[in-house]
């Protein structure tokens, strides 16, 4: 049963989810994963989902659950993803008020924080085995994709200008957008 | 600041409606989302003071799930009890749901054009260097060396298990995470117990 399916492993996510939309990524990726998307599938809807309004995770909830289910599957993973959280401020605000103040708790959460952070990390550097080594796992081989290195590095080279410039980051979208035309300049027009 | 009164209609109506436009104007994600709560719950609504809302967002960053959502559900139980958090987080949840809903039946005929492929496979390039970046910001947060060896140890094991396709869930690894952050706290608290009974 899909719907069900769905349900299940986007509550699992929403439970697991801590620190926010970047945290998930990890998380949404492994399971779209196993619901058989590609690696680029899961980066397009990344990147859709940042450059569409929201918060990341009912964006990539929606994505992967239409995509497996239609409208019913978005509307279950949506619900998946969410309910942990209701679930959790609700006992919080009206039983646990001091949850946070537990010492036990904070130890926990201080351990996971360096997990998440080295999870991420290790997200993006899977996708960037895959985006320019084209290496999913050992058995693919490796083929450069020098198109790929050469707009990676003028993303980068845009975001730092960016900030020594403007004294400010510089926005996801403008970025993606940035990326999308160099995208059709190197895929389309010098191929 | 609580209200312990029945809700009005206005009141439910009102805080779905200032969500909604959260949730329909935040691009970028949580982080973007708590300068908005900021302008909407503390300067224009005045549903709460500015102590009480740096308290909903530490709960909401420490808590599972996405900070948005948990914003939400806390801003509305706070202002309507369990029905306001209810119509809150469905509020802030609903822009997305129907502009990502719409995307996905479009999606694939769009990819289908040649130029629009294109122009994703750059996309990737710059999906590698945001998740990256947001790595990065969390990286400098972490101080203690035992963090800093967890944090190596999380990126060898799932880039080597991905590569090998090893399967090792995500989730084992914030509970081992969670395990070691303990553990270091329980032989912090022997460790301090120790040293009082010696002095004794």
């Amino acid at each position: 049963m899909i719907y069900l399916e769905l349900f299940l492993t986007f509550f699992k996510i929403g439970l697991f989810t801590i620190g926010g939309g970047y945290a998930m990524i990890p998380l949404v990726r492994e399971e779209a994963l196993n619901f058989g998307l590609t690696e680029s599938e899961i980066m397009n809807f990344i990147a859709v989902s940042e450059s569409t309004p929201g918060p990341i995770a009912v964006n990539m909830a929606t994505f992967v659950g239409s995509s497996q289910g239609g409208i019913l599957g978005s509307a279950v993973a949506t619900l998946g993803v969410v309910l942990p959280s209701f679930i959790i401020i609700l006992l919080i605000s009206a039983l646990l008020k001091n949850l946070l103040k537990y010492a036990g708790v904070n130890a926990a959460l201080s351990g996971v924080r360096p997990v998440v952070a080295g999870l991420i990390l290790a997200t993006s550097i899977t996708m960037f085995l895959s985006v320019v080594l084209g290496l999913g796992t050992i058995a693919d081989g490796v083929s450069f994709d020098w198109r790929a290195a050469v707009i990676l590095g003028m993303v980068w080279a845009t975001s730092f200008g960016y900030k020594k410039w403007k004294k400010k980051a510089v926005s996801p979208i403008l970025l993606i957008v940035t990326s999308g035309v160099l995208g059709v300049v190197f895929y389309e027009l010098l191929k | 600041m609580e209200k312990k009164s029945k809700p009005t209609v206005r009141l439910l109506w009102e805080l779905f409606f200032t969500l909604f436009k959260i949730g329909l104007f935040t691009f970028g994600g949580g982080y973007a989302m708590i300068a908005l709560f900021e302008n909407e719950f503390v300067s224009k609504k005045k549903w709460m003071d500015h102590d009480e809302f740096l308290n909903m967002v530490a709960i909401a960053e420490s808590t599972p799930g996405p900070i948005a959502i948990n914003s939400a559900t806390y801003i509305g139980y706070k202002q309507a009890g369990v029905l306001g958090s209810a119509l809150c987080t469905l509020g802030v949840a609903l822009p997305s749901f129907i502009i990502i809903y719409i995307i996905s039946l479009f999606f694939d005929a769009f990819l289908a054009i040649s130029w629009v492929a294109s122009a994703f496979r750059g996309i990737q390039a710059c999906v590698v260097f945001l998740i990256f970046n947001a790595g990065v910001k969390m990286l400098k947060k972490i101080k203690r060396p035992l963090d800093v060896a967890v944090m190596i140890a999380t990126i060898l094991c799932v880039v080597l298990f991905s590569v090998f396709a090893i399967k090792f869930s995500t989730i084992f690894y914030i509970l081992i995470g969670a395990l070691v952050g303990l553990t270091t706290y329980f032989i912090g608290l022997l460790k301090k117990n120790d040293k009082e009974e010696s002095a004794k």
